[in-house]
Order: C-alpha cells, then structure tokens, then sequence
C-alpha cells in the first residue's frame, strides 16, 4: 500500500473519530458543565429535598444556570445543605428563592431559582435564604385526604 | 592487531532446561574462510549459531567474535556487535509486510542516516550482487524459495558485515538454486572479504566452497579439517555421513526396548 | 490419585503465576521501548491503519443497529409509562457509557486483536523477530510498542465512532420512523449527558481496554509457539481472554466511576 495513501486513510479515520468525539461532547452531552473558573457556589438549606441528586440542574425561569454542586446533612439544624454551582454570566440578587421542582409528575428533581428585588447580588459563598421544600407525594396525598375528611365532618354536621 | 582470526569458541557448554546441547565446542573461524558446520539433524548446530549471534549465552566457556566476549557485553553491547554480523535463516525470515527492496533497505534505514538516494543505490548493489535487481518491487510471497533466500542474502549483508553466518542455506532448493547458493556464498565471502559460517547437512554441495569442515555429533565436535580431509577420512561417524549410508555410528533405529519384547512376542501378556 | 490431582494443579498455579509475571515484564518492555513508536510516527500511522481503519466498517455498521434497535425497543419500553420523549437520553446514556466502549471493545478484540496475534505470532515461526534481532533491531521496540500504541489510540476513536452511529440509529428510528418529537429527543438527552461524567468517562474506559485488548493480543502473539496449531491457538486464545478483559475491566471501572453518583 502507498505510504501517501495510507496516510490519507489514517488522517480521514483521526478525523472522523475526533469529528465523533465532538459530536458527543457537544450535540449529545451538554458541555455547559460549569467548571470551577468561570462559576460562583452559593448554599441553600432545606428541610426536605425529596430526591434531588448531585449534578442536577439548576433553572431560573426555565434556563439552566447552573447545576447542583454538593448535597450534604447538616447534623445541628437536621437540615440538607445544598450547594449550588451557578454560572457567572447570571447574577442573582440577594433574596433570591430557591425550591425544589419536579419536572413533569415523574420527571427528575431540579432547583428553581426566582429572583426577588434586592439591589445586592448574591456572591461566591453566599446562602440563599429563602427555600421552599420538595413536595413529597406522600404528605400531599396525606393532605388532600386530611382536607376531604375535614370537608366530610363540615357537611355532616351542617344539617343538624 | 588485526588478528586473524574472527570467531573463537572455547569449551562452550549450553542447554535447553535440563537438556543439554552443546557439551564443550571449541571452533575457531579465520578470516576470509567459508567454515561449514555439520552434522545430523537435531544435533545442536542452529544453537551454536544463535550461540554466537548471541540469542543465547553460553553455559560455560567463552564466545569471542571479533575480539569480544558475548557472555561480557551487554545489551547495547551485543546490538553493537549484530550489525559486524549477518545472519541468513533457513527459510529466509523476509520481512512479509514489506517489498523486496523495503527489506534489503531495512538495516541501512534502522541504523544509518543515510539519504535515500544513496540507500536506493546501496540496496541494488546488494540486489545485483545476488541477481535479483530487476525483482526490487517483488513481495516476499511472489518469490521461489531459492530466490527468498538470495534476497535474504542480500539484506545479511546490507551493512557489509564482517562475519555471515547462514542457517541450513541449501534445505529445500532444487539442484540449480543449489549451485547458485553455493557460489554466492563462496563468491561473495571472497570479494567482500568477509567470514561466512556455514551451518548445514548437505556434504556435497558444501564440500565443494568451504574451506574448513567441523562436524557435530551430539553436543560435541568429532571430526575437523579441510574439504579434502574429510572426504579422505575414515572416520566411521563422517565415513558416514559423506557418504549417505543410512546405518552406521548413527543408527537408524532411535533407542527403544528390544523389538522382540515390545511386540510381546514370547506369550507373555495379553 | 489425589496426590496427582494436587501436583496438577500445583503445576497450573506455578504456570499460571509465571505466565502472569512473563506478561507484565512483557508489558513494562513494551512501555519502554516506546520511544521508537513516537520517533518515527510513520511506524504507528502504519499500524493505526490496519488496527483503526480496516475496523471501521464493522464498528460503523454494528453501532447503527445497536442504535437502532436501541431505539425501537427503547420507545416500546418508554410509551408504556408516556415518556417517549426521553427516549433519546435512554439511547445516548446506554451507547456513550457503556455500549458505545464495550461493544466497540469486543469488536475490536475479535477484529484487530486477532489480526495483531496472528501476525506476530506468524512472524515469530517464520523467525523474522529472530532475523530482527540478529539485525540489531529490537522487535519490542520496532515491531509490538508501535501496534501497542496504535491500538490505543484507536480504541477510543472506534467507540466515539460507535456511540455517535449508534445515537444516529436510534434518531432515525425514534425520530424519523416513530416519530418522537424531534427537539425533546435532543433536548432531553443534552440535559442529560454529562461531558464529564459520561462522556469523558466513556474515553476513559475504551482507552482502558485499547490498552488490554493489545496487550494481550501482542503478548499471546509474542508468546506463541512457533508453528502453525501455536498461532491459531493463540489467536483463539486472544479473542477469549481480551473479550472476558473487556467485559471484567468494564465491571470495575463502572463501579469506580459512577460509585459517587446515584
């Protein structure tokens, strides 16, 4: 086989591989993982975070803008520690809230950020005050049962 | 000190394992001589090659090629010494991935820095010295056993060694290639000046380039001496193999228990 | 009887451990004499050729039907709970963590890995490593490092190949022939493929096992017995052994990587 050709195979296969490699790195896997540099971590304390995970995204308004950097218990206030790693390009003021939200009803579990007034941004460091919990289906069944048995008590004792 | 003589193995003991092979060799091979080493198959003359090609070390005894001690030099050392040394095996050990000129080239572009033009030039000159320069652009496969073997030759001596040492160069070859190998070996060890080592059992055709014979019978050296004294002698072992004879010192039968009780004959057993 | 049953196991054990410690010296030679492979690249390029190349057609086609069997069976499985829509984050994690090297890894052990034993191993009883040596050419050097290092850089090459043919199978049929919706295919397997964790994790692993799959088809080369039944068992050898590497080296390395995760 010509050496020049043989080349040429080998080039056109470099190519078509590294051509691969691209393709997955940026059409099928997202590349937006923040990395360290250009990224800010705040904390945000719940109470419950049903099943948040590692590496989930974090949305605000519907567009990722960061992800879920660290989930830790805190063993004094019997709280989860959520550390969230958000991109620099986005800034948040100061009394932003952060809840856990479930995309569609059995979708994965994701941080909704909505941003308040506050004339302060939040910066690297910083807790996020403002939380609302993970909605656990079984205290919302156990609610809606509780509310209907409360609303069948109300009706049986009204025609007396 | 250009000493005359080239290769010197003195007292050379070595074994595979358990088994021996060379039970104390003593060989000397001059310079500009064509030495043939022979004896029965099996008989341990491939070993005393790679012996001082230096693929194995000596138990016991010394190798000298060229003033050096094999069981001396290191690595580097030995690599050293291989490119004095030409080697041509039994079956040629082209190189199958690549061409007939890739391969006579491959030395001089493994080890020198030499521009291909002069490579290109270099290469033919080795190809026609052994006839084969019209089949540069030949792979190994398209080539008769015989002229496998002269390219073979060729790539040996690509870097003009000083020393040639061929394994078995007459097995299998029809009765022209026969002479053709023959008069190479002799041709080309005279006009390069070089020591060619012959290892082989074919008595006649060798009997008729070398200038000295050692025989091998068993790990050791039975018999020496020149072309004419060996086909003078009347050693029974070289009685015997210069001339073919099928029972002899060498017996036909390979040791085994008397024929009579091996085939049970006499009613014993079953 | 018994004492004959203990001897030969013994003597397997003994094999077995000097056949293991024969191959790691093999393996530490082969990682230095690899200045060769990298000085003349020419060598490697040769053999990234036969090693890459000549396997892409197999790699190519096998990844677009496991993609598209991928995505036919996945979508089957997804509609039942409504969730066609993640039918593209099923193809992609599948290929991409642990199809896409596996699969690239087992063909290229039966493809290249065979080849590679085959011809060293016929290249040792036909003593060209011998007249090699005798050249004062090193065949570690010259010969096994340069197939060494194409091999490992091909494997990872031959997967990405793979997992985006496979992801391109299963577009086609869940996209094109079932009609899942075309953005949420992509857009839900981009949320959720990681570069990090599943991508570059998959590089990892088909490196991994390029560097098995040659090493052992290499050694068994290197190691054959010089005649023919040698070489054809060894080649046998080669394609049974790289394979169970591959698949035993993907155990491990999965238990390692995604440990942290779920």
């Amino acid at each position: 086989m010509n050496r020049t050709v043989l080349d040429l195979w080998v080039g056109s296969f470099v190519i078509a591989g590294i051509g691969a490699l691209l393709f997955l790195a940026l059409k099928v896997g997202s590349m937006t993982t923040v990395n360290a540099t250009d990224s800010y971590e705040v904390v945000a304390d719940f109470q419950n975070i049903g099943g948040l995970k590692p590496r989930a995204p974090v949305k605000s308004a519907g567009v990722v803008v960061g992800r879920v950097a660290d989930i830790r218990f805190d063993n004094q206030k019997y709280e989860a520690v959520v550390t969230l790693r958000l991109d620099k390009r986005y800034a948040f003021p100061k009394d932003t809230s952060a809840s856990i939200m479930t995309s569609g009803l059995l979708g994965e579990q994701y941080v909704g950020l909505e941003a308040g007034g506050d004339s302060m941004n939040l910066k690297n460091g910083d807790r996020i005050l403002i939380t609302q919990d993970a909605v656990v289906l079984e205290n919302l069944i156990g609610q809606f049962l509780y509310g209907k048995a409360q609303e069948g008590k109300a009706q049986e004792g009204a025609p007396k | 000190m250009q000493n005359d003589t080239l290769v010197e193995i003195e007292d050379a003991v070595f074994g595979y394992g358990e088994r021996p092979v060379l039970k104390g060799i003593n060989l000397t091979a001059k310079r500009g001589q064509v030495v043939a080493i022979m004896g029965s198959s099996g008989c341990g003359k491939t070993t005393l090659l790679r012996l001082i090609g230096g693929q194995v070390k000596a138990g016991q005894g010394t190798v000298r090629v060229a003033g050096e001690s094999l069981g001396e030099l290191d690595r580097a050392g030995l690599y050293r010494l291989r490119r004095k040394m030409g080697m041509l095996f039994q079956f040629g050990a082209l190189f199958t991935d690549m061409s007939v000129f890739d391969n006579v080239a491959f030395q001089l572009r493994e080890h020198t820095d030499l521009p291909e033009d002069a490579i290109r030039d270099l290469v033919l000159m080795k190809l026609h010295a052994v006839g084969l320069r019209g089949a540069a652009d030949l792979m190994p496969s398209e080539l008769s056993g015989g002229m496998a073997r002269r390219v073979a030759l060729a790539r040996a001596i690509a870097l003009d060694p000083a020393l040639v040492m061929y394994d078995e160069p007459f097995a299998g070859l029809d009765p022209i290639s026969l002479g053709v190998t023959g008069n190479l070996i002799r041709r080309l060890t005279d006009t390069l000046g070089l020591t060619s080592l012959v290892v082989t059992h074919d008595v006649q055709e060798s009997l008729k380039i070398v200038d000295y014979v050692y025989f091998v019978s068993e790990g050791v050296i039975v018999a020496e001496g020149s072309a004419e004294e060996i086909r003078a002698s009347d050693l029974p072992y070289v009685h015997q193999f210069v001339h073919g004879e099928a029972d002899g010192p060498v017996p036909f039968h390979y040791p085994a228990p008397s024929y009579a009780d091996d085939l049970q004959l006499g009613g014993q057993g079953a | 009887m018994l004492r004959q049953a203990i001897e030969r196991l013994g003597n397997r054990t003994i094999q077995g451990v000097w056949r293991i410690g024969y191959a790691s010296r093999f393996f530490v030679a082969m990682l230095l004499h690899s200045g060769t492979a990298f000085r003349r690249f020419g060598l490697t390029i040769r053999e990234m050729y036969f090693s890459g190349v000549l396997s892409l057609i197999i790699i190519l086609v096998s990844g677009l039907f496991v993609g598209m069997v991928l995505g036919l069976q996945g979508y089957e499985t997804l509609q039942r709970y409504g969730s066609e829509s993640a039918l593209g984050t099923l193809v992609a994690l599948s290929l991409v963590r642990e199809l896409g090297p596996v699969l690239a890894g087992l063909l290229f052990a039966s493809r290249a890995g065979s080849a590679i034993t085959a011809e060293i191993g016929l290249m040792k009883a036909t003593e060209q490593l011998s007249a090699m040596e005798m050249m004062a050419v090193d065949p570690i050097a010259r010969v096994v490092a340069p197939r060494f290092w194409a091999g490992v850089i091909s494997m990872p090459l031959l997967a990405a190949l793979f997992s985006a043919m496979g992801i391109f199978g299963g577009y086609l049929v869940g996209v094109r022939l079932i009609g899942v919706d075309e953005g949420s295919f992509w857009s839900q397997m981009q949320g959720a493929v990681d570069f990090e964790q599943d991508i570059l994790n998959g590089v990892i692993k088909s490196a991994v096992f390029g560097v098995a799959v040659t090493t052992i088809a290499l050694f068994e080369g290197y190691d054959a017995p010089p005649t023919a039944e040698g070489v054809s068992r060894a080649t046998t050898r080669t394609v049974v052994t790289s394979s169970l590497a591959v698949l035993a080296l993907d155990f491990i390395l999965t238990a390692f990587m995604f440990r942290g995760l779920n």
